[in-house]
């Protein structure tokens, strides 16, 4: 497979990062299929909800309440999970999140550690920096294995290695394991795993975690997931590292009630997650001995600074949004250049980028309201689209390459033409003769330059009819009298 | 009853068989209807674009244009979408009071099309003759923004002659988008590719949506592919009579 570009800072705009997903037969099968096979799974577990509707006003009301006196919650988080012998550090961004977690992991004299549920750390590529520093890193879920092993990207939030095949992962695991006769039936596949996995959890003794949800109340920490390999992570380690954005923080331990029967239904389609793993601080004798949480910022507050997009902060990262929308079936996780892909991907990535990057994004959807139907905690995605588009052309109108622009350059001559009817009458006139030329005898254009061309290259359209609406109905006014 | 026809800047243009379809059906149902000279947009295409200045002036022109109207009939659901959710947010950021007031109190008179059928008529049955088979395509619109429901379903079923056909994936979206359709022109098609399969495979004479913007889509690519089937406005079924294909057929 070809090199994907994951760092939204170096990442190509979304239009050019489409074009090798496009052209991939195997790669859109596969996302079509995994996601049709989620999707079925889902629509049937929350058509049995009957209070599906009044759980989503709850969560999002849980989510915005949390969000709106997030420092308080913080801090109470801070308080009992210290009380309870945990440690929190504060990280303002992803440099600070990593040497933190280094120094951490220096102090243990560690020079391996596994790794479970954490996207977090992607976000702030904590993997390649803990290599470069002499860290090895081993990932113990089973899709971030096949990654990992087969130094791939991921190309989902709950799925990341949803774009790969079952031949595929057979192919990897023959080949990093050393395994020539395996085959690609499930459970020998499985079984590979479980042998590779078994190993790393009984020799090392250190490791990193990601969090679902944080506790403000109790101080505690919870994780969900569906091998059981999280739980060996988070409970056979001597010493564990929680990373967690600052945004998921719940403030009572009630409120995982509401929670935890949405995540699951609308991340993998199921009534309960196998494995929910819920911890505090440290307990003598039972699990690791040292525990560690570090907050991330590294943008958060910003984003939670202006009201119109706090709204994406409440992101319990359950997919629904992306395994609902038409684009990212379509083009997969990898074209939008970020660790989060698909509707929430294209408002979180610019962003936490703090708008200075993935500027594409925000344009990478038709506006169907798919991803907002479906988000559990109520996440107007369109809403947030529109205020970053909104940005995003503030930003780029002043740029001087810009003015003659096709694009640009119509929807300013658009606006003038809208503001007075008889010169949105004459821009029609001249439309019907300009576009004479282009019109087959079919009465159809199959070509049309410049922008217009990006709509003949698959699309035939009907040319101009002789006459308007308004002619029409202004002739049969005449006639009338 | 008195309405207003805001016919939208691409219907205008583009499909004025829609309109005269509207006046024909509404006229037919007894509706008195007039239509304003200066309309001309909505200002969606601005405001999808990120334009929010311009889609600003656009609507305060819209609300300024109807403010005395019964009622105002629009045949396409993004439009209507566009002045029920985007319109509040651009009067809040660039309005004053005193037009965020007149847009109030006019917003319970703007209707979609079947809306203005079923809700303020309250007629499902409006004498309409098309003997053909018909697959309706759900705009994400009309379902998502407008939540029309079986309004237009009821209305097809009540069309005599018409053998409704049932679309896979109603829901999903054609890939149109606006300037989605040019600006991601790739990913666009590839949605448009999906959803004309679904659409062809119920083996439909014509493919009717509340949406032309949809329909110049769906039907572009099956005029490109020699698809074999046509478009229509939901209007131009409801508006066409047992005379009028008699009428067409001579």
């Amino acid at each position: 497979m070809n090199h994907v570009e994951l760092d939204p800072r170096f990442a190509p705009p979304f239009p050019q990062a489409v074009l090798p997903v496009l052209r991939n037969p195997q790669l859109r099968k596969n996302v079509a299929h995994a996601i049709d096979v989620i999707q079925a799974k889902r629509a049937k577990l929350v058509a049995e909800k009957t209070d599906w509707q009044a759980l989503r006003t709850a969560a999002a009301a849980i989510r915005s309440h949390a969000l709106e006196n997030l420092g308080a919650y913080l801090e109470e988080f801070e308080a009992r999970c210290t009380a309870a012998g945990g440690q929190v550090h504060w990280a303002s961004d992803a440099d600070e999140a990593r040497r933190l977690i280094l120094d951490l992991l220096r102090q243990e004299k560690a020079s391996e550690v596994i790794k479970i549920k954490t996207m977090t750390s992607a976000e702030i590529q904590l993997n390649p920096f803990l290599q470069a520093a002499g860290v090895d890193v081993f990932e113990t879920d089973l899709a971030e294995i096949i990654l990992q092993l087969g130094e791939l990207e991921p190309s989902h939030i709950v799925v990341p290695a949803l774009h790969v095949n079952r031949s595929q992962v057979r192919e990897i695991f023959a080949r990093r394991m050393g395994l020539k006769d395996l085959s690609d039936d499930p459970k020998e596949l499985t079984n590979a795993a479980r042998h590779y996995l078994r190993q790393k959890f009984l020799a090392i003794p250190t490791a990193i975690s990601g969090a679902n949800f944080l506790i403000a109340e109790t101080g505690a920490v919870a994780v969900v997931e569906s091998e059981g390999n999280g739980r060996m992570c988070l409970t056979l380690p001597r010493t564990l590292i929680t990373l967690a954005g600052i945004e998921k923080v719940l403030p009572r331990f009630q409120d995982l009630e509401v929670m935890l029967q949405l995540l699951a239904r609308s991340a993998t389609g199921e009534r309960m997650n196998p494995y929910t793993s819920l911890w505090t601080g440290v307990t003598a004798g039972d699990g690791p001995q040292r525990f560690h949480v570090v907050l991330l910022d590294n943008g958060r507050s910003s984003i939670l600074s202006k009201p119109k997009q706090r709204q994406t902060l409440k992101c319990i990262r359950c997919a629904a949004c992306m395994n609902a929308c038409p684009v990212y079936r379509q083009t997969g996780g990898h074209a939008y250049g970020s660790v989060y892909p698909g509707p929430i991907g294209a408002i979180l990535t610019p962003q936490l980028m703090q708008m200075h990057y993935a500027q594409s994004l925000p344009f990478a959807s038709s506006l169907c309201g798919a991803c907002y139907e479906a988000c559990p905690v109520k996440i107007n995605i369109p809403e947030v689209l529109l205020e970053l588009r909104s940005q995003v052309v503030n930003q780029e109108r002043k740029q001087a390459g810009r003015f003659f622009d096709p694009l640009y350059l119509g929807l300013r001559v658009a606006n003038l033409l809208f503001a007075w009817a008889w010169l949105f009458h004459a821009a029609q006139w001249a439309g019907r003769v300009g576009l004479r030329v282009f019109t087959r005898k079919d009465g159809w254009i199959h070509w049309l330059p410049s922008v217009g061309g990006k709509w003949t290259q698959t699309r035939d359209l009907r040319g101009l009819p002789a006459q308007t609406f308004h002619q029409w109905w202004a002739a049969r006014a005449k006639e009338k009298q | 009853m008195r309405a207003s026809l805001f016919i939208t800047c691409y219907n205008d243009t583009l499909y004025p068989e829609t309109g005269q379809a509207v006046v024909r059906l509404l006229e037919r149902l007894g509706v008195e209807l007039d239509f304003r000279s200066r309309q001309t947009c909505c200002g969606q295409m601005h405001a999808n674009t990120g334009f929010r200045a311009e889609a600003y002036s656009q609507a305060k022109r819209f609300v300024r244009l109807y403010q005395d109207a019964e009622a105002v009939v629009i045949p396409s659901s993004s439009c209507v979408a566009m002045i029920r959710d985007q319109y509040p947010g651009l009067f809040q950021e660039l309005g004053n009071e005193a037009l965020r007031q007149e847009y109030a109190a006019l917003l319970p008179r703007v209707f979609e099309l079947s809306e203005f059928l079923i809700d303020r008529l309250g007629v499902e049955q409006v004498g309409a003759y098309f003997p053909h088979r018909v697959v309706y395509h759900a705009s994400c619109h009309g379902v998502r923004a407008l939540h029309l429901g079986d309004r237009p379903y009821r209305l097809l079923a009540n069309v005599r002659g018409l053998e409704l056909a049932t679309l896979p994936n109603v829901d999903r979206c054609c890939g149109f988008g606006g300037t989605f359709s040019v600006k991601n022109a790739e990913v666009s098609s590839a949605m448009l590719a999906v959803k004309l399969q679904d659409v062809v495979s119920t083996g439909a004479e014509y493919c009717t949506a509340l949406d032309n913007s949809c329909l110049m889509h769906l039907g572009g690519a099956m005029h490109r592919q020699y698809a074999g089937m046509k478009t229509i406005h939901l209007a131009q079924i409801l508006a066409s009579t047992e005379e009028a294909q008699a009428e067409a057929a001579q």
